[in-house]
């Protein structure tokens, strides 16, 4: 097996790391119950990471107007997510971390008693509610400076199974989560975490300015040469903006998101940039101070 | 192709579209790409960035495991002289049988988990059973102190130091022949807003990374700010040292000057040398020339405030030297004296003499005053800025050493316990707590890391006598061999710094068993 496996020390908590996934585990029940949970996670996550490899330049292109002949179930639930994005540029890839932790919490659910669980991959959550169950969810407004900003309490009569967070690129200079527009950090609530993971992708991408000179972007492929962006601009720096052009910003992805929101394809969604938010009109009820 | 071919029938199917030849030539080149082969993905890697995990990078067209553990290691031969390691043929695996050393480049931490340190290695050195505690601390409570050396005016004290704008630190003093910033500290880590703290943090990083950094003074200059390198102040980089202050430089070649000039003026914002007047100008007998400079006299031949602050001649506004001559006596000044202006690092000098109405007309430089202005530029050393980082690693960071905080500290006051960072030697200031302070140049490259909150990661080990450690009430049930540790498959190796002292050199004194 290639997989490192980690469990915190009070065997709550399962760390599962493959190349460049990281998923985050936890799962609430009986202890024999979280044990074989534990391991049917352990089984999903193994051979994942091959599997979507094999499929990788397929994944990496643009959806269009006919479905791409796809093998690998996490590879069919990233371009199920994306296919109801396809008016505008996206490729399965936008779902990738979304859809790996479905397609875990799936699996680790399988035939277990299970009061509540959750699989996170680097911010994409899915999870698992029973009836009267609840989670409490923190977000942040800046994925580089990441402290609480407020919180969304997620109940089990919700329909909401997945939360993804997508905007400013969180990793190390060079890394390659990149995006198309200027958010710090878009939230995203969905059925599932690849729902999630694409619908905030999408929504990222419209909170931008195109015309503002201060704005950096340089070509995906002069970071990345098998970006699934290709020459696309890509955001790497965004200075100081006024206040009314932070707003200007964050109506252009409030509107792609509401728009969303009323065809049924999110529930939800919060977007900051530079200390100022918008929120999509219904999950306002479910946001507590933070 | 054209919008006519486009409807063309009998257009070739092959011919690329305007979009796809736009975007093939737009593509940048792929030399230099290697890829990982580290997991399924096979990402392919540009120089300087990294694959999809952001475990594995392209550095310098090797890839590099950036999260690597590091040891270092060094190898001595038979008279005790470091054997030098070839380092471009070096890939990082260690060399049998040479000195290790585990720092705490990459060990995690333990925060805020109150629990033994990452690493607690045991080794025997000539003989005594000697205990490395390794981790990675923490630090909302931090900051640097950067000596910049320079005699131009990079703005007044106090003044507020800017990175991107947002405040991350101050000037302070000015020291011989440079000027001090304090930059960073809790205040502005955590104590203003999150942008401040986000500047504040990068800023941080990438000086103790040994990267260069610009940032603005309020009321001053715009400087560029990197460990080791010589500072840019104003897009103008600084080369020289000065070799004293104006009334120093005076002192340092009064007796050089004797016989080939009959006045000297040092001109420096500080203290503006005179050389007649001045104590070193008397000594010798030199004639008074009856030149008087502007500003304060301090005391005799040493002014203060001969012209305001800047980037000219000596760290001051001026480009012409002469406007800071306030008058010339002519009942003590003769026509034919000769009067060299020059600055404190001899980068400007100008050679005057006297006309019959004692007016000072340029003249070509003789040979001999030549050679003394170019001995004070020789004189000079090289201005370089350098970076000190200073923490507090007196706090809970302590608890993974050892059950009993209080045992650290005290066994630091008496040296029995020698504090590294990265490796480099620290020094720790007087009075409560481990506050310490470590030069970066003397630290491996990319040794600091930091954590969102903000703060900074820098690596600590604490090495001691195994008998000092069961005294301060070590985790000893933690302790690990050497050979376990750097069978650790991430472990990286690099050479020693040969200029710093090897940390596992047994300490005496302590507790015997």
């Amino acid at each position: 097996m290639s997989v490192d496996v980690a469990l915190s020390r009070d065997g709550r908590r399962l760390h599962l790391h493959e190349g460049p996934i990281d998923l985050m585990i936890e799962a609430w029940g009986e202890a024999n119950e979280i044990a074989a949970a534990h391991a049917q996670a352990i089984a999903a996550f193994d051979g994942l990471l091959t599997e979507l490899a094999a499929e990788l330049p397929l994944l990496r292109q643009p959806l269009v107007d006919v479905p791409p002949a796809l093998n690998g179930s996490v590879a069919q639930r990233m371009a199920a997510a994306c296919w109801p994005h396809r008016a505008a540029f996206i490729t399965p890839m936008a779902a990738v971390a979304g859809a790996v932790a479905d397609h875990v919490l799936a699996a680790m659910c399988r035939d277990r008693f299970l009061s509540k669980a959750y699989v996170n991959d680097g911010g994409d959550i899915a999870f698992h509610l029973s009836s009267g169950e609840q989670f409490t969810c923190g977000m942040v407004a800046d994925l580089r400076a990441a402290s609480i900003a407020g919180r969304i309490k997620l109940s089990a009569d919700m329909p909401v199974r997945g939360i993804a967070t997508s905007g400013a690129p969180t990793k190390g200079s060079g890394g390659r989560s990149f995006s198309l527009g200027i958010a710090d950090a878009v939230t995203v609530l969905a059925e599932s975490a690849a729902a999630a993971d694409a619908a905030a992708t999408i929504i990222a991408n419209a909170v931008d300015l195109p015309d503002h000179p201060g704005i950096r972007r340089v070509p995906a492929w002069s970071l990345d040469p098998d970006s699934d962006l290709r020459g696309r601009l890509v955001t790497i720096d965004v200075p100081k903006l006024d206040a009314s052009a932070v707003d200007r910003a964050l109506r252009g992805g409030w509107e792609v998101a509401d728009a969303l929101r009323a065809r049924g394809h999110i529930y939800g969604a919060v977007l900051a940039l530079q200390g100022r938010f918008a929120i999509s009109n219904a999950i306002e009820r479910w946001l507590l101070a933070a | 192709m054209t919008a006519q071919s486009e409807n063309d029938p009998r257009a070739s199917t092959d011919t690329p579209s305007e979009a796809a030849l736009a975007e093939a030539k737009a593509a940048p080149s792929n030399s230099g790409i290697i890829v990982c082969d580290a997991c399924p993905v096979l990402c392919r890697i540009r120089p300087g960035n990294t694959g999809a995990c952001d475990r594995y990078g392209n550095m310098d067209g090797r890839l590099t495991r950036l999260d690597a553990f590091v040891v270092t290691q060094r190898a001595l031969d038979a008279d005790g002289k470091l054997v030098p390691f070839l380092e471009s043929a070096w890939d990082g695996s260690l060399v049998p049988g040479a000195d290790t050393f585990v720092t705490g480049i990459g060990a995690g931490t333990t925060y805020p988990d109150y629990k033994p340190a990452p690493f607690i290695v045991s080794s025997t050195v000539e003989g005594v059973d000697m205990v490395t505690v390794v981790t990675e601390g923490i630090f909302s409570y931090c900051g640097v102190k950067t000596k910049i050396d320079t005699d131009r005016y990079i703005g007044p004290e106090q003044s507020a130091v800017r990175v991107e704008g947002e405040q991350v630190g101050h000037v302070t003093t000015a020291e011989y022949g440079s000027q001090m910033l304090s930059l960073g500290g809790v205040r502005h880590l955590t104590g203003g807003s999150k942008r401040e703290g986000v500047a504040t943090c990068e800023t941080l990083l990438a000086l103790c990374n040994k990267l260069p950094v610009e940032m603005t003074v309020d009321g001053g200059a715009k400087l560029v700010v990197q460990a080791g390198k010589p500072p840019v102040i104003d897009g103008v980089t600084e080369n020289r040292m000065r070799v004293g202050c104006g009334s120093a430089t005076i002192g340092i070649f009064a007796q050089q000057w004797q016989g080939h000039v009959d006045e000297v003026i040092v001109v420096d914002d500080h203290i503006t040398g005179v050389l007649t007047e001045h104590q070193a100008g008397r000594f010798l007998d030199m004639r008074p020339s009856g030149i008087r400079v502007r500003g304060r006299r301090s005391t005799p031949g040493r002014y203060f405030q001969v012209a305001n602050p800047g980037t000219g001649w000596g760290g001051t506004d001026i480009a012409d030297p002469l406007t800071i001559i306030e008058k010339i006596a002519p009942k003590t000044a003769w026509p034919g004296l000769k009067l060299l202006m020059v600055s404190t690092t001899g980068e400007h000098s100008g050679y005057f003499i006297l006309d019959d109405a004692l007016v000072p007309r340029p003249a070509e430089i003789p040979p001999a005053v030549a050679k003394v202005v170019a001995r004070i530029g020789e004189n000079c050393e090289p201005a370089l800025s350098t970076v000190l980082f200073m923490a507090g690693a007196g706090g809970s960071l302590r608890a993974g050493v050892t059950e009993n905080p209080i045992g650290l500290t005290r066994s630091v006051r008496d040296a029995l316990t020698r504090v590294t960072s990265g490796g480099a030697p620290v020094y720790i200031w007087p009075g409560g707590g481990i506050t310490f302070m470590v030069d970066v140049a003397a630290m491996p490259d990319n040794s600091f890391g930091y954590v969102p909150t903000p703060a900074i990661v820098a690596p600590m080990e604490f090495t001691m006598r195994r008998a000092s450690y069961d005294a301060m009430g070590g985790h000893v049930g933690h302790l690990r061999s050497l050979e376990s540790v750097i069978g650790e498959h991430r472990v990286k190796a690099i050479a020693w710094s040969g200029s710093n002292p090897w940390p596992m050199t047994p300490i005496k004194g302590g507790a015997e068993k």
